[in-house]
């Protein structure tokens, strides 16, 4: 009852095209950005805006770069924590060392690491599946090391490019937990408005042909160069905006250390844990993989106070990983399409409720 | 011998034989995704899980029993795993079993530190360091152990595999899971003997790994050499496994030795992906792999 | 079924997580100060972790025990970071509150820090890693390295090899390899190195380790056959520490030659590699070992108690005495700022407290510390305060100290940190 596509009638194509048909969806949508944008700035303290939310945006738009090559394109990839700090360090260089402007250094940032992907991409017109998840490891390992060694992208021995106080046209300066928390969301709000349009345009559905079966696609005329290279392309940028976004707004600093391959690992967990081919799915699984250690950590820390000396720190730090671990599986048991899935069978749970049929 | 061809020579030796070890780690990945078409990911977990038991019953048991003692707790882990993980996710897509593999490895290197702590902890298993000496080539022991103790095992592997009825039972189901169910081979333990195997292994590897490194979290980092020995040989054959591993080992090495000085050093570790992705332009499925004829 | 028990499931971890969330009623003592602790006891780093974040728990509760510092009590509690820079931040973020000094535990994690805690002025303490130049203070006036930095070890260890050749002239023509795990951190020494090779005239060269680092039979076979070293400099992090000691052994590379950086010169670095570890040589910012009385202290009056913070076999060892020393010399600052300032203390109380720290032998005498702390003496600009390391060999059961307090080399280290910094803020201006 609460949650039902009938009564809704399409009547012109402005109204069929419409990002959210139904009423629901589309007023859930308007009050979470309402949420996001008005809510959350005043509600949050600096420590869930600083601490949480944004390295949370930031993970989760990496996620939905993964998953457009993933989810829609069906090409594994175990290398796009690399494609982030390629976006980290261009951001950077261009920001710090050319003066460009803030948005046009991100701009630029996931322009570079589009063609990185690009490049690295080119195997998979040739290989697919855990042949190219691991040739894709290939392209982890040469970006770190071509931005430790090469001079010029990290400034010497250490590698690191700090990160020069924001100014958006030199004279507003982003400087609070609030303030990065706007450019972050608008940013992430923004791309992920485009990515949303983007799969259900040509570019998506050729995407989703490619995955259910590439052979198939070829025939209907769909050119697998083209869209598989594209599908890097569009999945770098997006981890390249994310890349540079997260060492503008929290880490600080462009630090090679944080773009290693458990980050890859972490950000397919992501999407795997989220729903491939969903994009809600990236935000629930980026919530998942980033923020769950965080609170199993702080819920076992809360019963180690209880429980008191009986249990050492030692002890509870390894409990933390046994229950993510368990977790994980657990999810993955219940529901293998992932957390988005859930929010399906949720709302056709809805759509009945609270009268039987 | 000259000077740098010595020097080559020896570093090609040294790699062949620390290959043999990498071959070992890949065995185990190829065991499992040949049996269930799972990447278990898992495996670099189940050697630190496997090498952490043993050095925690060593004071108690002594050697011999204790090795027993592991075996016995890495079968009935296979058997818990088959139980509790993968049987209720039958039949589901294999991305999701590999993220279940993931959650498995967090959980068991999560479950060993609790047990044994983290300190890391000596193994000696009795092999002095000191190395031979052989026509001015310097041989280590322990290496040339851990090449015997995997050419055994790989023996006992490949014995297995054509002669018992279990193993032949196995390669069935390796070729196709509903042909072997309807002669009546059981999937689920056929499964759970796969991943006993491949606990075997990770025990060997945890011995020989553990003897090297000691005792620590990081053995459960040792999977990630075996990954391009996989692509090079392919994901799902026992000799590629073994080829690659020999592969990778020397190309490593001589690539340590002669390109990293030239360009500031580093390339070492990543050569042996550098080399895989060459292979893969020409062998898309690796040495061995099981070739799938197919135009796109 | 199963489908609603997840959803059940999804419910409960939302509601739970965000009951943990809100923030435990302070223990309402009247008197306290709060130290929130970064530690790592998960991941591959973990038994580093552990014991510099216990030596530093037992510490605060030996001062506690004994009635804090004039009265005021020691709150500390710990947040896992498991050596996650993310994580680190989400902890300072959470615990930063009221916080006196952050210990970031993690080069990574210090970077991220450094300009939120200078917003919020938070001193932070990271005693023996971080970047060298943040020992010039006038440049980073909330950043901490005590009694050594990197390049000042460095200098430090080339003269211990000076010493151990029979003086600085004999240097001329030897042959040192730096052996370096290849992340920013091991890298770090690479420029004062060739500054010193200049100097002194010995051939220096790198052989970088890709991390982890577990096999490094390319680089020890080009070490020891082929560039034939004089001494090794063994910079590495967790794993790749132990491995260089085996593989030494294997080609017969005596282990007398080989000085690690501190990172290296732990229990947990030598007890892996067996017998192939005796002989080894290792620099240390402290003393090690239990003879100390401050160290016999916190075995009576804490873990006599039943409040230690480690399991009790690991007091001493050399992540234990770090975490120590570590600790004495944040509460020594905590005495000066509350000599000025009085209670309640504040940040930037304690920033100006650790800027003029003056804890001399007497001083450390009488703390019950001499032999594990070095005399340290701050200022605005130098807030490393001495430079000096001390060496120490590992005779297959234990360390045993092979050196007083060693100067390095303060005009050459000193010129490298000024550079440096000055190029740091020409990028953050």
């Amino acid at each position: 009852m609460i949650y039902r596509e009938c009564g809704i009638y399409r009547t012109s194509y402005a109204k069929d095209m419409a990002l959210f048909p139904i009423p629901l969806d589309r007023w859930a949508t308007y009050a979470i950005a309402a949420a996001a944008f008005l809510a959350v700035p005043l509600l949050a303290s600096d420590y869930w805006i600083g601490g949480l939310i944004v390295p949370f945006l930031c993970f989760a738009l990496a996620a939905l770069g993964l998953n457009f090559l993933t989810g829609y394109a069906g090409q594994l990839s175990l290398g796009h924590a690399a494609f982030m700090g390629v976006g980290a360090y261009a951001a950077l260089i261009l920001y710090a060392r050319y003066s460009a402007p803030l948005l046009l250094s991100l701009l630029g940032a996931g322009l570079v690491a589009a063609g990185v992907g690009v490049l690295f991409g080119t195997p998979s017109l040739r290989i697919k599946g855990f042949y190219l998840a691991v040739s894709t490891l290939a392209a982890q390992f040469i970006i770190e090391w071509v931005i430790t060694h090469v001079k010029w992208i990290g400034g010497g021995v250490y590698a690191t490019i700090d990160t020069p106080p924001l100014r958006i046209m030199n004279w507003w300066l982003i400087d609070t937990p609030v303030e990065k928390y706007y450019l972050t969301l608008a940013v992430v709000v923004a791309l992920t408005v485009f990515g949303r349009n983007l799969v259900r345009s040509r570019v998506g559905r050729a995407w989703m042909a490619i995955r259910d079966r590439d052979v198939a696609a070829e025939i209907m005329g769909i050119s697998l160069f083209r869209y598989k290279l594209l599908a890097f392309a569009v999945s770098s940028f997006y981890a390249g905006v994310a890349g540079g976004l997260i060492s503008f707004t929290y880490y600080a600093a462009a630090n090679v250390e944080e773009f290693n391959l458990f980050l890859s690992f972490r950000l397919l967990g992501m999407i795997i844990i989220g729903g491939m081919g969903s994009i809600l799915g990236s935000y629930l699984g980026a919530g998942f993989i980033v923020l769950l250690p965080i609170f199993i950590s702080q819920f076992l820390g809360g019963v180690g106070k209880v429980v008191g000396r009986l249990v050492t720190t030692d002890l509870l730090a390894n409990v933390e990983l046994m229950v993510f671990g368990g977790l994980i599986i657990f999810f993955l048991i219940v529901e293998p399409l992932g957390l988005a899935r859930l929010w399906r069978t949720l709302k056709d749970y809805l759509r009945l409720w609270p009268f039987p049929y | 011998m000259s000077g740098d061809l010595l020097f080559g020579v020896e570093l090609a030796v040294s790699g062949l034989l620390v290959g043999v070890m990498y071959s070992l780690v890949a065995l185990g990945f190829v065991l499992i995704f040949k049996s269930s078409g799972i990447f278990n990911f898992a495996q670099g977990a189940m050697t630190l899980f496997a090498a952490l038991a043993l050095v925690g019953f060593l004071p108690r048991l002594g050697m011999g029993v204790s090795i027993l003692a592991v075996l016995a707790v890495m079968v009935a882990l296979a058997f818990a795993v088959e139980r509790v993980v993968l049987r209720p996710l039958v039949a589901r897509p294999p991305l999701a079993l590999f993220m279940a593999t993931i959650g498995l490895g967090f959980f068991l290197e999560g479950l060993a530190q609790a047990i044994w702590g983290t300190q890391p902890k000596g193994l000696d298993i009795g092999i002095p360091d000191t190395p031979y000496v052989v026509g001015g080539l310097l041989l280590s022991r322990l290496d040339l152990a851990g090449a015997a103790a995997a050419g055994v095992l790989v023996l006992g592997l490949i014995v297995f595999f054509q002669k018992t009825t279990l193993g032949l039972g196995l390669r069935a189901v390796s070729d196709d899971h509903e042909a072997a169910l309807s002669v009546g081979i059981p999937l689920g333990r056929a499964w759970a003997v796969t991943w006993a195997i491949a606990g075997v292994v990770a025990v060997v590897a945890g011995v020989l790994w553990g003897s090297r490194l000691g005792v620590q979290f990081s053995l459960s980092l040792v999977a990630l050499k075996a990954l391009p020995v996989l692509i090079i040989g392919g994901i799902e054959s026992i000799p590629g496994a073994i080829l690659a591993g020999l592969i990778v080992g020397a190309a490593e090495r001589l690539a340590g030795g002669f390109i990293d000085p030239l360009v500031g050093g580093g390339v070492k570790d990543f050569s042996p992906y550098l080399l895989a992705m060459i292979f893969l332009i020409f062998r898309p499925y690796g040495l061995f792999g099981r070739e799938i004829i197919e135009r796109v | 079924m199963a489908k609603r028990l997840g959803l059940v499931t999804l419910a409960l971890l939302l509601v739970g997580g965000a009951l943990a969330l809100i923030p435990s009623a302070a223990a309402a003592q009247d008197k306290t100060v709060w130290i929130p602790m970064l530690c790592y006891r998960t991941g591959p780093y973990a038994p580093g972790g552990s014991g510099f974040c216990g030596g530093k728990e037992d510490y605060f509760a030996l001062v506690n025990a004994k009635g804090g510092v004039e009265g005021v009590k020691i709150r500390f509690q710990e947040c896992e970071t498991a050596y996650d820079t993310a994580r680190g931040i989400e902890c300072y973020e959470r615990n930063k509150e009221g916080a006196l000094v952050i210990y970031p535990h993690s080069t990574g994690i210090m970077y991220a820090l450094l300009e939120r805690a200078t917003r919020d002025k938070i001193p932070l303490s990271h005693i023996g890693y971080g970047r060298a130049d943040a020992a010039d203070g006038t440049t980073f006036p909330y950043a901490f390295p005590f009694i050594s930095t990197y390049w000042s070890l460095a200098s430090a260890k080339v003269r211990f090899i000076a010493q151990r050749e029979g003086g600085e002239d004999k240097l001329k023509g030897k042959k040192i390899a730096l052996l370096y795990i290849d992340i920013p951190y091991g890298r770090e020494t690479i420029p004062i190195m060739e500054r010193l090779a200049r100097r002194f005239g010995f051939e220096f060269r790198g052989f970088p380790v890709p991390p982890p680092g577990l096999e490094q039979g390319a680089q020890w076979t080009d070490i020891a056959r082929r560039f034939r070293a004089d001494w090794v400099i063994n910079r590495n992090w967790g794993v790749s520490c132990t491995v260089p000691l085996r593989e030494a052994a294997r080609l017969g590379f005596t282990r007398e030659k080989i000085l690690g950086v501190w990172w290296c010169g732990s229990e947990e670095d030598v007890v892996p590699a067996g017998e192939a570890a005796k002989g080894y040589l290792s620099a240390e910012f402290s003393g090690s070992g239990r003879d100390f009385p401050v160290i016999q202290e916190i075995i009576e009056k804490v873990h006599g108690a039943g409040k230690g913070n480690i399991e009790k076999e690991r007091i001493g060892t050399a992540y234990y005495n770090r975490g120590v020393v570590e600790a004495a010399i944040t509460v020594e600052a905590l005495r000066g700022a509350m000599k000025k300032f009085g209670y309640p203390v504040k940040g930037e109380h304690m920033q100006w407290a650790m800027e003029n720290l003056n804890i001399t032998e007497a001083r450390l005498k009488e703390l019950g510390l001499l032999g594990l702390v070095p005399s340290l003496k701050t200022s605005r600009e130098d807030h490393e305060g001495g430079g000096a390391a001390k060496f120490k060999q590992w005779d297959g059961t234990k360390w045993v100290g092979v050196s007083e307090w060693i100067a390095p080399y303060k005009e050459i280290v000193w010129e490298a940190v000024k550079e440096s910094a000055a190029k740091y803020r020409a990028e953050k201006k």
